[in-house]
């Protein structure tokens, strides 16, 4: 790969927490969004367990890039994140069971998370080591980052609370709609056109 | 000869990387799996102390360990049964863990019973994948608290009935009929089994 080629490291993580965030911008991994964020700590948890999976994954497809053939690369991007969505979910047991619980069925649903398997198409398996490592730092705090808001403005509207810990004046009424779906469509929703909105004014 | 070198040039890093990733995970497993025992040991005990309220301690007798329930397509299933103690060393009631099918993925619940096995304690769930929202409301008080005091009889499940009355009869929960369903079911086919079979090893009286 060229020098002029090699895109700019602050670059391509900085792409992951605004340009190409990837639910905002490319509106990938939705059902952990839509699924998780009714309160921040399990957001925070799923965040942080898309972060190790496509760090190792990255690592591991930006490694045997020059080896996959491009007939079997999806079954080992699938192979590859498949066995460490399975490690976070034993880690996640053995350390949060609480947290292991609460999320239940989403953490096995990562093998499935588009915004993973992107990245593997998409960066890792066309890039070097630094780059894939960078690229997955980026996109999965971008992703992190995005479930946390998300989850905050649910938890602080439906409980009055953020981190389980009292925010709001003991006058305010919990919404509770905001922890069902509905409420996780409306916020998303909201939230995606007031990312539009800054999109056009900084154009 | 020929098809198999060709397998073999297309495939080898795919057997490679699974032959490895497999070394991992049994690594991961073996070095997490005691710790995620202890968990779920700690989990029980704390679920089986909330529903046997006088509890000390909880005992395994060898003879209640392993008990085989006869399962719905024939395929047995099996249980261990706790003894609560309670502070002066009597049995105060027993729980054990039951499992079968739910609307989304297995539930897992442990249920408690009192010391002649004939009325309910109650249960709570220690596994389940319900739908969110909706079949994840096993866990909720409304539907538990209809067990606590229940007879150990064939429990029936009704839509519409006022779920403040103790009895055989159980109201399901509105949107989850199906999850509902699955946990009367599990109920049936695991306390009284459990009960004949205790009375029949001589832990409760046949009275």
């Amino acid at each position: 790969m060229s020098n002029a080629s090699t895109p700019v490291l602050s670059q391509t993580f900085l792409a992951g927490l605004w340009k190409e965030n990837p639910v905002f911008r490319l509106l990938l991994g939705m059902c952990p969004t839509l699924a998780v964020t009714a309160a921040v700590k399990p957001a925070l948890t799923m965040g942080c367990c898309v972060i190790f999976v496509l760090l190792c994954s990255n690592i591991v497809v930006s490694l045997m890039r020059d080896l996959l053939k491009p007939h079997l690369r999806i079954l080992m991007f699938t192979l590859t994140i498949a066995t460490f969505v399975t490690i976070a979910d034993l880690l996640l047991k053995a350390f949060v069971p609480d947290m292991s619980a609460a999320l239940g069925p989403y953490v096995p649903l990562i093998i499935v998370n588009c915004t993973i398997i992107c990245r593997a198409e998409a960066c890792a398996s066309k890039n070097g080591l630094v780059v894939s490592v960078v690229d997955a730092l980026g996109m999965g705090l971008g992703f992190t980052l995005t479930l946390c808001v998300l989850a905050g403005v649910r938890e602080l509207l439906s409980t009055g609370k953020l981190f389980e810990v009292a925010v709001m004046p003991e006058s305010f009424i919990p919404w509770a709609a905001m922890s069902m779906p509905v409420g996780a469509f409306i916020t998303l929703g909201l939230l995606l056109g007031l990312v539009n909105i800054i999109n056009k004014k900084m154009a | 000869m020929s098809k198999i070198k060709f397998f073999m040039q297309q495939s080898w890093l795919l057997i490679l990387c699974a032959f490895c990733f497999g070394l991992l995970l049994a690594a991961a497993q073996a070095g997490l799996g005691p710790r995620i025992l202890r968990n779920e040991q700690m989990k029980l005990n704390a679920m089986m102390t909330s529903l046997v309220s006088d509890a000390n301690s909880f005992e395994l007798d060898p003879n209640m360990a392993g008990l085989e329930i006869p399962g719905k397509k024939g395929k047995p299933l099996s249980t261990d049964v706790y003894q609560a103690i309670d502070a002066e060393g009597t049995t105060t009631g027993f729980a054990f863990i039951a499992t079968g099918p739910g609307f989304a993925d297995k539930i897992k619940i442990v249920i408690a019973v009192d010391k002649t096995f004939t009325t309910f304690f109650g249960f709570k769930v220690l596994a389940s994948n319900e739908t969110p929202g909706f079949g994840d409301k096993i866990k909720d008080d409304f539907f538990g608290q209809q067990f606590h005091g229940a007879p150990v009889a064939r429990l029936e499940m009704v839509k519409v009935g006022d779920d403040t009355v103790i009895d055989a009869q159980i109201v399901a929960i509105s949107g989850a009929t199906v999850s509902s369903e699955a946990v009367l079911g599990i109920f049936n086919t695991f306390a009284r089994n459990v009960r004949d079979q205790l009375i029949a090893k001589g832990f409760i009286n046949n009275e």
